[in-house]
């Protein structure tokens, strides 16, 4: 075993890319939620804004374009879950599993063709005296534009949700539907527009493991990736700024498990492999005490009588 | 103007005929999705639902009926108590993981004795290890307040990497010349879960899914128990106020369900599959949460739903041979009939009204 092979700033700007997909599609979810709807999809539409995104970037040999399909891709899938449950009043919870059990069969049916193929490749930006800085110039100048994109997206959301009226909607929406529609507000409007922005991010976030994290195409790539994001949401206690907090976290787990493997530690592959998932279950218990902030009409069914 | 219109009492009419409806516009959508695959609509259909019952290969296909259901019933009527109660157990996959590596752990500890009583005590430690995988999200629900769903479910993966280190390193047959993999039990007597009726399907497995279907049958109409698991979930707080404990209810309910998925692991990996490899694990621990919801939550819906869910496994593999049609497709069917489902579900509690609704 060699630890001196693990660099800190490689590992600290790894952990930024590692943590990119995980934190737009919470940050997405946490509008659904802050909204009051709860969306157990995530991982449905990752993986089919993954294969959207491949797809499209593929066929036409442009990343950008790879990306909006992604987000097309992911609010198509998430209207599906709109009109069930906002039109059809379906149970959210068996309507997020079935989300995530189509996408994933919808995936694997797109994706059939794009598997061992290379996807074009997204440049990193280089702003030409920053990132040659010793240390920080490697680590917070020299990404791709989707790392950065991620970081601004958690900034707007939070300033939309502190500063902005329709923000506020959205809370009174989340926090008490009947309040909010006796008020006039359009609440099954408002939650579908929730839902289908959380679908999109959810795309992105699946477009990113896709066409820069690994980059290739493979059966239920995300692997989990979507329901650790909607465990984020928990984490964060519906705050924005903790969703990123929880991204980095982990994504230093993940990057640092990854980086033991290749340093051949004496634990098996298979158990560091698993830490991801068993970190995010004792995070999950920690934050469980903190149940105060949970919006209060979160995962119920709104029917309008009037 | 279409409105919904809250029915007084749910319709029992509809409460029946939605799962019909749904299995019925899933083929049409279904044949359209074939369609648009480039294959005959008529024909894929023919080859899902019919041939493997009636067709020329009937008889061979047949038994995979009961082979591909029993592990499905067992898991979905084990889900379907907390799913009444309102617990969501996602994780039977990782639960059904973990019965078959100690069920299997069992027979290779005591390989190649050949003794009587090492396939029952398979049967404990299989149900023992889908149980202890099971209480670790429902002690947490009740000891923290985490939320079950995510708990459950980031088991599963943890589970495929024991299963993974279980076939490459403890398990790994030492006779193997080492491909991944433990020894087969169908080769090992007194493990081996075999057919109890020759050719037929019908394995110990089976058997299990039919006991449990009356055991929920007789649990939900007749004990305290199911009365609980029934009053939780349709009125949490008069649950409350008659004294039924919440936390006693989840571990109940998260506990027979990892039991149930532990044993379909167990059978599984001691009858149909053989041995432990690491991709041992075909789904049927999410196919259930559909044969669940399928079933309406119901013993004898939910063994009716796992038939047409095995059916539509087996008749997705004549398709793939026969017709070229991608296994993903087949996946995607079967996401599409909970789609439907949930869709149709809204005519039991509601009715439709057109026209304008009279103003308040």
């Amino acid at each position: 075993m060699d630890l001196s092979a693990i660099n800190p700033v490689l590992l600290i700007a790894s952990l930024m890319v590692a943590a990119t997909a995980v934190m737009i599609a919470a940050i997405g979810e946490l509008i659904v939620e802050r909204a009051g709807v709860l969306n157990l999809g995530v991982e449905g539409m990752m993986i089919t804004g993954a294969i959207c995104g491949f797809a499209a970037a593929v066929q036409t040999g442009s990343p950008t374009i790879g990306f909006v399909a992604a987000a097309l891709g992911g609010a198509a899938l998430s209207l599906l879950f709109a009109f069930l449950t906002q039109f059809a009043l379906a149970n959210q919870v068996a309507s997020g599993l079935a989300l995530t059990l189509f996408g994933l069969g919808l995936s694997a049916l797109l994706g059939q063709g794009y598997q061992g193929i290379k996807p074009p490749s997204t440049p990193r930006i280089d702003i030409p005296v920053l990132s040659d800085l010793p240390w920080v110039g490697r680590i917070l100048f020299g990404h791709d534009l989707m790392v950065y994109f991620g970081l601004a997206l958690v900034a707007a959301v939070w300033a939309f949700l502190k500063y902005t009226r329709a923000g506020l909607v959205l809370r009174a929406v989340g926090e008490n539907h009947d309040a909010a529609h006796a008020l006039g507000y359009k609440v099954i409007r408002i939650r579908v527009m929730a839902i289908a922005f959380g679908g999109a991010c959810a795309g992105l976030g699946g477009a990113y493991i896709s066409l820069i994290r690994v980059p290739q195409w493979t059966e239920g790539m995300t692997a989990g990736i979507g329901w650790i994001a909607l465990a984020l949401v928990v984490f964060a206690s519906w705050k924005p700024w903790r969703v990123l907090l929880g991204a980095y976290l982990f994504g230093g787990v993940t990057v640092l498990q990854l980086n033991l493997q290749a340093a051949g530690i004496a634990i098996p592959v298979e158990y560091l492999s698993m830490s991801p998932y068993i970190i995010t279950i004792v995070v999950l218990v920690i934050m469980s005490a903190d149940k105060s902030r949970a919006p209060a009409s979160l995962g119920r069914i709104f029917h309008a009588t009037h | 103007m279409i409105r919904l219109e809250k029915r007084r009492e749910p319709s029992q009419v509809f409460a029946y005929l939605t799962p019909v409806l749904a299995v019925l516009v899933t083929m049409i959508a279904g044949g359209l999705m074939f369609a648009a695959l480039g294959k005959d609509p008529f024909v894929a259909i023919k080859t899902i639902f019919y041939d493997p019952l009636f067709g020329q290969y009937a008889s061979f296909d047949r038994p995979q009926l009961l082979v591909k259901g029993g592990p499905l019933v067992l898991i979905a009527i084990g889900l379907s108590l907390g799913f009444r109660a309102g617990i969501w157990n996602i994780g039977a996959e990782g639960q059904y993981i973990l019965g078959a590596i100690f069920g299997a752990g069992v027979a290779l500890a005591f390989y190649p004795l050949d003794a009587w009583f090492i396939f029952p005590l398979m049967i404990l430690a299989g149900a023992f290890g889908g149980f202890l995988w099971a209480m670790i999200p429902g002690i947490l629900k009740v000891k923290f307040g985490t939320n079950e769903i995510l708990v459950s479910l980031m088991l599963v993966y943890v589970a495929e990497q024991l299963l993974a280190s279980m076939s490459l390193g403890l398990m790994k047959n030492p006779e193997g010349f080492g491909f991944p993999g433990s020894r087969n039990l169908q080769q090992y007597p007194s493990a081996h879960n075999a057919e109890i009726i020759a050719n037929s399907g019908m394995h110990w497995g089976v058997a299990a899914a039919l006991i449990a279907v009356i055991f929920a049958y007789v649990l939900l109409a007749r004990h305290q128990l199911g009365y609980h698991i029934r009053l939780t979930g349709e009125a949490p707080r008069a649950a409350k106020f008659a004294g039924v404990s919440p936390g006693r209810l989840i571990l109940v309910c998260l506990g027979f369900s990892g039991a149930f998925a532990g044993l379909a692991g167990m059978f599984e990996v001691s009858g149909p599959a053989g041995q432990v490899t690491i991709d041992f694990n075909t789904g049927y621990g999410f196919t259930a949460i559909i044969v669940a919801f399928l079933g309406r939550l119901h013993p004898v819906g939910i063994l009716l739903a796992g038939l047409l869910m095995a059916l539509t496994y087996i008749g997705g593999e004549v398709a793939q041979s026969s017709l070229g049609l991608p296994s993903a497709a087949i996946q995607m069917f079967q996401g599409m009939l909970l789609f439907f489902l949930l869709a149709m579900d809204v005519l039991t509690g509601y009715r439709i009204r057109f026209g304008q609704g009279e103003t308040a």
